[in-house]
């Protein structure tokens, strides 16, 4: 039985850490996630929750409490944004490297320089390498499911890696919106109790963590550790099929709207899916063949899987939220086009770097970039590769 | 797809946030799809804000700002000098004011927009039912008034128990918000 509720994101976050009741929250606030902390607190204070809160002095510190936390054989949950996850850089490798299944939920914002507290996807783009599951939503539904996936996926012995749950600070982190929740009970049963095989406290067999690695076994556990992040794609298709079966709401790797016959497609994350998924109906009520890939798993990355939706497409405008200052196209970008290499007939394919510190993209943005696509496929010339799109520039506009 | 859009604008500390997710609440409790969200920047108490609602009849995915409002509610009067409120309003809709003047004398500072011009005295309603000075709840009210995107009676019903809920700890303040609606309810100004 679902509950129909209005949410913003980030409520929809904690309502799904309060019906999970984790050990330990580790929390240091900052915008925008945290109204996550804030709304989990009053849980503690009401006692509708068993979890330690402990309010530490940084979010070097929140990601360092999970992993002892964790790493005794607990189950820990933290939040965060911009600055506090890059605070975290360093231990962020530790959690993923020491396998300790920390759930991270990221409400995403832009990164300082200069200082902005909106959306854009710098943060968790640039913790890309770092060794932790990536899930995206579009909005406080997908970010409430895919937290409730977010454990089952992370804790399977076949992955045992961290997992971050982000979701677009303030457009969704602050929108209220209808939203369907599961009971109490069914979260119980569908994310289950954490029972780690070895753990440092409590267990017949305790687990060292983090001791020197040696130039004969650091290259095996690294390899270890890629290894645990290819066995996360079976994983994380086998827990959505399940929470198909208790809500009925699908969940893959990615979304494909209207793909059937596109010829031209948008590959974007997040929120803006929603906004371009709207274009593609006005569009396809015109009879253009446009269609949309929404990435909700960055990491892993889904190669193979995204090179077979996009291989029937003319061109390709991927929408990258973060600037990797790669000189040549944002993280998205790169990965999707690496991706398309070995298909036998390759899309033309372009960047779009977009909504930078949130910079607004309304469906207005998504047609000028079917626009340029159409263009792409009626003149069979790409023009410039890598374009931004949206700011004040005295530039001739590529997009 | 029957879509209602609104924009409101404010000034920190006035509640525009708080009346944008209210009636987000009330037409989520009438059976309808919403959002509700504010623009974030520097805020401090005093600055312009922005708030915005899509009320609609199926899921809206857009994510965008507004920039076709059907309607407009301006909580802070002086706004009108330093912002241009009426931008991209629908000429089939309206703006909502709230000021002690009429619709008539306000509609030179408009722009020249052509549609229903709606004025409010949220000052007096909210002095005479709460003995203070919170514009949110009449400026609810007259926009659930103007725009219809919520039955009136049903609104009502629901903005009790909501108020019920939010003042939980503070009962004292439930009946002045509810007089302050419903004589908003009453007293907003068409022209």
């Amino acid at each position: 039985m679902s509950v129909r509720e209005r949410l913003s994101g980030n409520e929809a976050i904690a309502h799904a850490m309060k019906q999970i009741d984790p050990d330990v929250f580790a929390a240091f606030p900052i915008t925008p996630s945290t109204e996550i902390p804030q709304y989990f607190a009053q849980y503690v204070a009401d006692g509708k929750v068993g979890t330690e809160f402990v309010t530490v002095e940084s979010e070097h510190s929140s990601m360092s409490t999970c992993i002892g936390a964790e790493a005794a054989g607990a189950r820990a949950i933290t939040a965060t944004s911009s600055c506090g996850l890059a605070y975290m850089y360093e231990v962020l490798y530790v959690a993923a490297s020491m396998r300790l299944p920390i759930v991270m939920a990221v409400a995403n914002r832009a990164l300082t320089g200069p200082i902005n507290i909106n959306n854009d996807h710098s943060d968790s783009m640039g913790a890309r390498d770092a060794g932790w599951i990536q899930l995206y939503a579009e909005n406080n539904q997908e970010a409430y499911d895919n937290y409730l996936q977010a454990m089952p996926i992370g804790e399977d012995e076949s992955v045992r890696l961290p997992v971050m749950v982000c979701q677009d600070g303030f457009i969704t982190s602050h929108a209220v919106e209808n939203i369907e929740l599961c009971e109490d009970a069914e979260v119980k049963g569908f994310v289950g109790e954490y029972h780690p095989e070895n753990a440092l406290v409590g267990h017949e067999n305790p687990l060292a963590v983090g001791p020197y690695d040696t130039c004969p076994y650091y290259m095996e556990h690294k390899v270890q550790q890629a290894e645990a992040m290819k066995n996360a794609k079976a994983r994380i298709l086998k827990v959505a099929s399940d929470f198909e079966k208790m809500t009925g709401r699908k969940y893959g790797f990615f979304e494909e709207y209207r793909m059937e016959d596109a010829e031209a497609a948008i590959v974007v994350i997040g929120s803006t899916a929603g906004t371009a998924r709207a274009e593609v109906d006005i569009l396809r009520e015109q009879g253009k063949k446009v269609g949309m890939i929404k990435v909700r798993v960055f990491r892993p990355f889904p190669a193979e899987e995204l090179a077979a939706a996009l291989s029937h497409v003319k061109a390709v405008a991927v929408m990258d939220k973060s600037e990797g200052f790669a000189a040549d196209g944002g993280p998205l970008f790169h990965e999707v086009r690496s991706a398309c290499y070995d298909l036998p007939q390759r899309p033309m394919m372009i960047d779009v770097v977009f909504g930078l510190g949130g910079r607004d993209c309304a469906t207005t943005d998504i047609e000028r970039v079917y626009n340029r696509l159409f263009k792409m496929i009626e003149t069979g010339e790409v023009g410039p590769v890598y374009n931004h799109m949206g700011q004040r520039d005295l530039r001739e506009a590529t997009v | 797809m029957s879509m209602t859009e609104i924009r409101w604008h404010g000034r920190g500390g006035q509640g525009a946030k708080t009346a944008c997710l209210l009636l987000a609440d009330a037409a989520f409790a009438s059976g309808k799809y919403v959002q509700g969200f504010p623009e974030y920047g520097p805020e401090r108490m005093g600055a312009p804000i922005t708030a915005y609602n899509r009320i609609s009849d199926t899921r809206c995915t857009i994510h965008s700002n507004i920039y076709t409002p059907d309607y407009v509610v301006v909580v802070d009067e002086t706004l009108l000098k330093s912002v241009d409120v009426t931008a991209g309003l629908k000429e089939t809709g309206a703006i909502i004011i709230n000021s002690e003047r009429s619709p008539a004398e306000l509609r030179p500072l408009l722009n020249g927009y052509k549609g229903k011009v709606c004025t409010i005295d949220a000052r007096k309603i909210s002095e005479e039912a709460l003995g203070r000075y919170f514009p949110n709840t009449p400026m609810l009210a007259a926009a659930v008034k103007v725009s219809g995107v919520v039955e009136p009676e049903r609104f009502v019903a629901d903005m009790r128990a909501s108020f019920g809920h939010k003042f939980a700890t503070k009962p004292q303040v439930i009946e002045g918000n509810m007089k302050a609606l419903q004589t908003a309810m009453m007293e907003v100004k068409e022209g």
